[in-house]
């Protein structure tokens, strides 16, 4: 099977269109998801400070976010990407339906590596008079970071998933080559070509994350 | 003893935690005086609730009733920042040693002092002179993967002290040790508490722990202090029930029927002879085994066994004859002395 060079090309931009999506999501995902995980184990009724109200507010506003199809979620936040990028065509217009729904998911996937976290050291820290911050800072994240990375993996690989369904409502990348070219244009060449690469794509982002995190962590050697 | 004032003080401490089935009390009215540079021990079966004790002296747990006083203060009036504060003057060593995994040992000595803001030079000289006290110098950039049960306990001691704290308070620190690890970190206790002067506080359900290395020791027995005293005091003559199970161990209640007990006690001499051996062989009877060890004191090996006689009189008489004229020291005893 050999492309014109316009294929190749419409190509390398669907690359670029669909790395700019998802690391540029990703980072804003982290950049809220880690401090509701934070919010979310702090509080929680065994955690450093429970406060059980905002945990559970917090919790059921995760939930619902998460309860919603991605599919339907993209067209039901058009207002919000509207008035935040001004477009609904092409890669910029899919980072906030992406950001939305993926980080209340890392939420969630903090939660969980910071859970991992040996009550234990918590414990000691604490015997310590290390203040909630402290703890925070120089405990929970460092000591959860092998599965933090592990996690990260997932949730890229999660997010790269979703920003291929923007194809169907305008958006760019990969996933609207596909959608466009595979499924309206019976391209089926094209569209086994743009699934190949998505899987290089997850293959690379997973290995590159599961390298870091056994190569950082302590506990192994 | 002289009147001091005590560095800890527990008033009418007690520590009720709400669960599913209702409120479970974990601690009720515990009344402790401890000292300043004594080696304090607090010895109970699991569950008695001596992990929540030492817990309510640093305020991990907040008790429900009654206050701690420390050096004069009260911890119950103290906010959190106080209660911070107050915990600087305690170090506090675990079962599980509860290092930080991906902190090398020098780092992990250095912890507490990062949360103070000790300046890190300052704070490095000083884990280094921590690590050399507890005989891990060469180890300093090791991860705790890296070291065995013993040296992280050692590493954890280390870091206790980084702060130069009164008091320390170690939660179970030898039971997941082997015999001989735990031998040489309670030897480590007993020399910081000599050379540094600090209160150690050692919660154990090992009694050889506490003979080891304790001046006084608690005994705490279903949320309660069964008996408090001087160590040798409370192994010559427990006063209560938990306190003698405590000594001679979970016997076993396998016996013939409610026949009388007996126990021999071995001095030096009477331990080199197959006493039992000798005693069936020539009454031609068989005895049932209750409770048997030896303890080395101060040199020479003492013991002790209990010994159930036949329920047959005749027989009964016959052992205690043999006994008798071998000049082995008996006595009789009751079920409830065990």
């Amino acid at each position: 099977m050999i492309f014109d060079s316009a294929t190749v090309n419409m190509l390398i931009e669907g690359i670029g269109e669909t790395l700019y999506m998802v690391f540029l999501s990703s980072a804003l995902s982290y950049l809220i998801g880690i401090p509701l995980g934070i919010i979310l184990v702090v509080t929680d009724k065994d955690g450093i400070r429970p406060l059980p109200i905002v945990q559970g507010l917090l919790g059921l506003a995760i939930n619902l976010l998460r309860a919603v199809p991605f599919i339907i979620l993209l067209i039901m936040v058009i207002p919000i990407t509207k008035a935040l990028v001004g477009t609904l065509v092409g890669a910029k217009a899919i980072v906030p339906p992406l950001v939305i729904a993926a980080a209340p998911y890392i939420a969630r996937m903090v939660e969980s590596s910071f859970k991992e976290v040996d009550a234990g050291v918590i414990e000691a820290a604490k015997s310590m008079g290390a203040s909630t911050f402290q703890i925070v800072w120089k405990v929970l994240l460092p000591e959860a970071k092998p599965s933090l990375l592990v996690g990260a993996a997932i949730s890229i690989t999660t997010i790269l998933g979703y920003s291929a369904m923007a194809g169907f409502v305008g958006g760019g990348g990969l996933g609207a080559i596909a959608i466009n070219h595979g499924y309206y244009r019976y391209e089926a060449g094209l569209m086994f070509v743009t699934a190949a690469i998505l899987v290089i794509i997850v293959q690379i982002i997973q290995e590159v994350m599961m390298r870091l995190s056994r190569a950082t962590d302590r506990r192994i050697r | 003893m002289e009147q001091r004032e005590p560095i800890i003080r527990l008033t009418n401490l007690g520590k009720e935690f709400k669960t599913a089935n209702g409120t479970v009390k974990a601690l009720e009215d515990i009344n402790l005086d401890i000292y300043a540079g004594e080696i304090f021990g607090i010895i109970g079966l699991s569950g008695a609730g001596k992990s929540t004790l030492v817990r309510c002296i640093n305020y991990l747990e907040a008790p429900t009733s009654g206050d701690v006083v420390f050096e004069g203060t009260s911890l119950k009036s103290l906010g959190r920042a106080g209660i911070n504060q107050a915990r600087k003057s305690m170090g506090m060593i675990f079962q599980q040693f509860n290092l930080l995994s991906q902190r090398n040992v020098l780092r992990n000595v250095c912890f507490p002092m990062e949360l103070q803001k000790t300046p890190k030079d300052e704070a490095v000289k000083r884990a280094r002179e921590l690590l050399e006290m507890v005989g891990l110098s060469d180890r300093e950039n090791a991860y705790p993967a890296q070291l065995s049960g013993g040296q992280k306990q050692r590493v954890a001691i280390a870091r206790a002290l980084a702060t130069n704290p009164k008091v320390l308070l170690c939660d179970e620190a030898t039971s997941a040790l082997d015999p001989n690890t735990t031998k040489a970190i309670l030897q480590l206790l007993k020399e910081i508490n000599r050379k540094l002067g600090v209160t150690v506080i050692v919660i154990t359900h090992e009694m050889g722990v506490i003979e080891a290395i304790c001046d006084r020791v608690a005994i705490i027995d279903k949320s309660h202090i069964a008996e408090v005293g001087a160590v040798s005091e409370i192994f010559s003559d427990p006063k209560s029930a938990i306190g003698r199970q405590l000594i001679m161990g979970d016997t076993v209640h396998t016996d013939f029927g409610d026949s009388k007990l007996v126990r021999i006690i071995f001095d030096g001499r009477a331990s080199n002879e197959p006493v039992l051996s000798n005693l069936i062989l020539a009454c031609k009877v068989p005895v049932n085994i209750m409770y048997a060890a030896t303890k080395d004191v101060n040199g020479t090996a003492l013991g002790q066994m209990i010994i159930q006689l036949p329920k047959d009189e005749g027989e009964e008489k016959r052992v205690l004859n043999y006994l008798a004229t071998a000049g082995i020291p008996y006595e009789e005893v009751t079920r409830d002395d065990f």
